[in-house]
């Protein structure tokens, strides 16, 4: 018998903190996957946010930093400048990328940032015991919406990938889930295809990837899942929503 | 032959394998826990595992390995 | 770039433009920064010399992301800076806060304006306690350089990333409109390129070579933080023992010590000449370090003093620590211009009168 499937090297071997059933798990694997797979670990500099995946510095196998909240697309983008030849990613919640950060955010997109951003959307702030986030859907209780979003009052929530993918700078916008095994298979393409556009030198991507918070969303993991799928995508439609990575050129 | 292995003491017993599993043959056990107090996943028949990996793409701990 | 060098030395130049030539030649191989009077032209320069030079020039959103992608950049060992006036550093607070607790060292330039609030654009010492006091949330500080001309912004500036590396910590010219905007001559010394070793923590890529580098603020466990805390303090008991600066002026003899920074030490200096000329026994300490305080330096300079008389463009906050350092031996009096208000030698002269020098 061979080995079809174990944790990859670019994860390194220490248990997650995470909940139970929190997804934050599965796309730090593919992400490592994806480093594996291009045998990029050791040319590699991820940054990471202020939130639930906080301390993923601990998890991934390249040279880390930690950004202040927010502020991890500056941050990149410091690296990516003064560092080309490195592949140079974030990995951020939606407090983080949506709110706090937005102005960095669209900034590093429309600048056409050659870096990878994996934005984790799961319509809550998670680090913090469950406030509403930029992307909490309308009439979701958190716990600073007891009696769920009206957005009359708080707003309507964040499309980021639709938002980002009217800026000329970004190559390249994909919403994916991980809610299933084909999500999941179409997620780890996605973020290949983020980090290949960076190799290729083709600009700025955002992988956002919807996900759950079972703790917060006071589910199960499993019906946790069930509501990514039934309320999530419907608000949130999964697909590419900008792809300029076939045209020719470096950018 | 395949066969599906569960890292127990990695095992936080969320049950996304359970729901992932094309043979309906990984459940949360309810009688023994890992040191950090979870029931964790089991493989109920081993002959009936074709080595999909399915299990262990749902996996959010990296707590399932996956030999063919 | 060696000829654009040699076209340079001994040269008329506006400070900004002068500090920002120094710090390409000290090494800068990146500037991130955001449009604020009075200290655009350094930004300019940049703009116009840092890609000739091989490095990174990049105009940010915004001063939190200019402070941002100077943590980036110096996180991989390059050496980084920004520069703003007084309101920006606010919005960089968080950043340099970020670097400090992550030992990343980085030079930042403060060509101070009046405040609070937006205050004004013209010159301005009033950022001395967020320089030296708080210049974010937390335990921690930066090594502050208060250039008093044109040569003193490139001689300091080349001296703020060799001490930043030497420390792994933010570095600070503190300056003003005055010093920004003003030309003098000014000649670029031999400066040796950087050849700190930053390998055993930058994050640049392991290449499968060493275990992965964390730059990092983050301690969730106190002891650990606790310890984080005060090794770096341990480092500041020795910077405080070794990097003190401060230039003493006619002391020997003073009865009354003036004390003062920067552009407002110049006007003083003017002050103390003319009342030596008059038969008053003034003197002048002038701090090139900001933090740490030159203590030992300013003792000297108070031995034979009666009185101090500490002159600023604020409502007055050295004067704290002048009275710290002397341990309030003596009487420390103050006078002080501020909104952008620029002391007048005759001014000061009448104030050394008033507090009793001539007695």
């Amino acid at each position: 018998m061979s080995v079809v499937f174990e944790r990859p090297k670019s994860l390194l071997d220490v248990t997650f903190h995470y909940c139970p059933g929190c997804t934050h798990g599965i796309v730090h694997r593919l992400v490592a996957e994806v480093m594996d797979e291009m045998g990029i670990e050791g040319d590699t500099i991820g940054v990471c946010p202020v939130g639930c995946s906080v301390m993923a510095y601990d998890y991934f196998g390249c040279d880390m930093i930690e950004a202040p909240h927010g502020r991890a697309p500056a941050v990149a983008t410091g690296v990516k400048r003064t560092n080309p030849d490195k592949f140079v990613f974030t990995y951020q919640g939606d407090g983080d990328l949506a709110a706090i950060g937005t102005a960095e955010t669209v900034h590093v997109a429309t600048r056409g940032e050659n870096i990878v951003v994996i934005f984790i959307n799961n319509t809550i702030y998670g680090m913090t015991g469950g406030q509403m986030a930029p992307t909490t859907l309308p009439g979701q209780v958190t716990q600073t919406t007891p009696f769920g979003r009206d957005p009359q009052l708080a707003g309507y929530p964040v499309r980021v990938c639709e938002m980002l993918s009217t800026l000329t700078g970004t190559a390249y916008a994909h919403r994916v889930a991980v809610d299933s095994v084909p999500h999941i298979r179409d997620a780890k393409k996605a973020i290949r295809k983020a980090f290949e556009t960076q190799k290729a030198k083709k600009g700025f991507s955002i992988i956002e990837v919807l996900s759950t918070c079972p703790t917060n969303w006071g589910l199960t993991p499993t019906e946790a899942l069930k509501r990514l799928q039934d309320e999530m995508i419907p608000y949130y439609p999964l697909g590419v929503y900008k792809d300029t990575t076939s045209e020719e050129g470096e950018k | 032959m395949a066969k599906m292995t569960v890292i127990t003491e990695r095992c936080k017993g969320c049950g996304l394998c359970a729901t992932a599993c094309p043979k309906k043959i990984v459940e949360l056990q309810k009688e023994k826990r890992n040191k950090k107090g979870y029931f964790y996943a089991i493989c109920t028949d081993d002959a009936a595992c074709i080595g999909c990996a399915m299990c262990a793409m749902m996996c959010p701990d990296c707590a399932i390995k996956v030999e063919k | 770039m060696k000829g654009a060098v040699k076209a340079l030395e001994r040269n008329l130049m506006k400070g900004n433009e002068a500090l920002a030539e120094a710090a390409i030649r000290a090494g800068c191989k990146c500037f991130f920064g955001y449009p604020i009077t009075p200290q655009t032209e350094l930004a300019a320069y940049m703009a116009k010399r840092m890609n000739k030079a091989g490095g990174v020039f990049l105009q940010a959103e915004s001063e939190i992301a200019a402070i941002n992608m100077v943590l980036g950049a110096a996180s991989t060992g390059v050496r980084a800076m920004t520069s703003s006036s007084s309101p920006g550093l606010s919005l960089k607070s968080e950043g340099i806060s970020y670097i400090a607790g992550s030992d990343v060292p980085a030079v930042i330039i403060n060509v101070q304006r009046g405040g609070p609030g937006l205050g004004g654009i013209q010159p301005s010492q009033a950022d001395y306690w967020q320089a030296t006091k708080a210049l974010g949330h937390g335990d921690f500080h930066l090594l502050v350089f208060a250039p008093a001309s044109v040569q003193e912004m490139v001689d300091m500036v080349v001296r703020a990333f060799d001490k930043a590396d030497e420390y792994r910590m933010p570095a600070m010219i503190l300056a003003d409109g005055l010093l920004g905007q003003m030309m003098e001559p000014v000649s670029f010394p031999e400066i040796k390129a950087n050849c700190v070793d930053k390998s055993s923590w930058a994050a640049d890529g392991h290449k499968g070579k060493r275990a992965h580098h964390i730059i990092n603020s983050l301690y969730l466990k106190p002891d650990e933080l606790e310890k984080s805390v005060s090794d770096r303090f341990a480092r500041y008991d020795v910077i405080k023992s070794k990097e003190t600066d401060a230039e003493l002026y006619l002391t020997e003899d003073c009865d009354i010590l003036l004390c003062a920074f920067g552009a407002t030490a110049r006007v003083v200096k003017s002050a103390v000449n003319e009342a030596r000329a008059q038969g008053i026994k003034a003197g002048l300490f002038r701090p090139k370090t900001l933090w740490p305080f030159p203590v030992k330096e300013i003792n000297e300079a108070a031995k034979s003093a009666k009185k101090l008389l500490s002159v600023e463009m604020s409502m007055g906050q050295m004067i704290d620590d002048i009275k710290l350092a002397i341990n309030c031996s003596k009487p420390v009096e103050f006078y002080g211009r501020t909104g952008g208000v620029i002391p007048t030698p005759a001014e000061v002269l009448a104030e050394i009168k008033k507090v009793g020098g001539a007695e």
